[in-house]
């Protein structure tokens, strides 16, 4: 019997892959066998990710999607896709009531509008095969409230809305949609978090589980490309330790 | 606007018809692939690069795809 939930044989790109979620989710695809192309800002980040993939044959584009003629340009070259990840991102703390617009630009122009750029680019440039699966790495911000978190949890909320449109308009040629939320991760983008040690020591106490590694959002991830999840779009898998329990 | 140009853009937003089932006499509402969304991809195809305004009502008067770039040519 195939194993559901090995990648053999599928093509994935994976966008934000020089660090943190982005990089665990390289990792692990390519240990299931995917072909992979992988994407990010920094070179030598993106080529630290690059040497421990498993397997032959996967690519490497340095690109900054927030630069859409830079992304249109490397999109064009790129063979396609079964599987595509989305996971670009940025923070920037501030209380919802003094945000400024330059302030929600910043976070929107990555958080949003570089992810649905790029998706526009794969779709319209028919770079995503039939049966593909989309994942879209949004946060439970989209729908959990902390203090200081609205642009983020905007521009996340917006995402994950956006997938279910894509979701619901993909389904006829079978491609699916999904989005996972993580809350706390232990990644390299938390130094945008505005927190002491201790605070963020403090703050752990209110996972049941604790808070996650970029691995574990690796594999909800993995799963939603496979074949194993081949019923499953428009669904969002949280990856939140229990947070949201209570 | 020119008709070989237009359908050559107008075929190119179908996934899954070959290129050559375009021609000035297609009944493109009768296409497998045609559906309420690929409308709005023609009206959005029609305003970005001819900047003429199409309504998805016109759109389901047209017959052939000469009629739509007729349609569009007149605006």
């Amino acid at each position: 019997m195939k194993n559901p939930f090995d990648l053999t044989g599928k093509s994935v790109f994976v966008s934000g892959a020089s660090s943190g979620i982005g990089k665990a989710t390289a990792v692990l695809l390519s240990s299931l066998g995917a072909s992979l192309t992988i994407s990010g800002r920094n070179v030598q980040r993106l080529d630290e990710t690059f040497q421990i993939l498993e397997g032959e044959g996967h690519r490497q584009i340095v690109c900054d999607f927030c630069d859409y003629d830079d992304t249109a340009a490397k999109i064009a070259d790129t063979n396609k896709f079964d599987g595509v990840v989305y996971c670009i991102g940025t923070q920037k703390t501030g209380v919802a009531k003094s945000l400024t617009a330059n302030d929600l630009k910043e976070v929107f122009d990555t958080n949003f509008n570089a992810v649905v750029n790029l998706n526009t680019l794969l779709f319209e440039g028919k770079k995503i095969n039939k049966g593909a699966s989309v994942v879209i790495v949004s946060s439970i911000a989209a729908y959990y409230p902390e203090v200081g978190n609205a642009a983020y949890s905007a521009s996340k909320g917006a995402l994950s809305a956006f997938a279910k449109v894509l979701a619901l308009e993909s389904a006829k040629r079978k491609i699916r949609v999904n989005t996972v939320s993580p809350a706390m991760v232990r990644t390299p983008l938390l130094q945008k978090f505005d927190v002491t040690d201790e605070q963020f020591a403090e703050n752990e106490k209110k996972y049941p589980l604790g808070y996650s590694e970029p691995e574990d959002v690796a594999a909800a991830i993995a799963f939603l490309l496979s074949d194993g999840a081949r019923q499953i779009t428009g669904a969002d898998i949280k990856i939140d330790g229990g947070l949201t329990l209570q | 606007m020119e008709i070989n140009d237009f359908i050559k853009k107008f075929a190119a937003k179908f996934e899954d018809t070959d290129e050559s089932e375009f021609t000035p006499e297609t009944e493109f509402q009768e296409l497998d692939e045609w559906d309420s969304m690929t409308a709005l991809m023609i009206i959005a195809l029609i305003r970005t690069e001819y900047d003429k305004k199409v309504t998805a009502i016109e759109i389901r008067n047209c017959k052939t795809i000469k009629d739509l770039y007729d349609l569009a040519e007149a605006k």
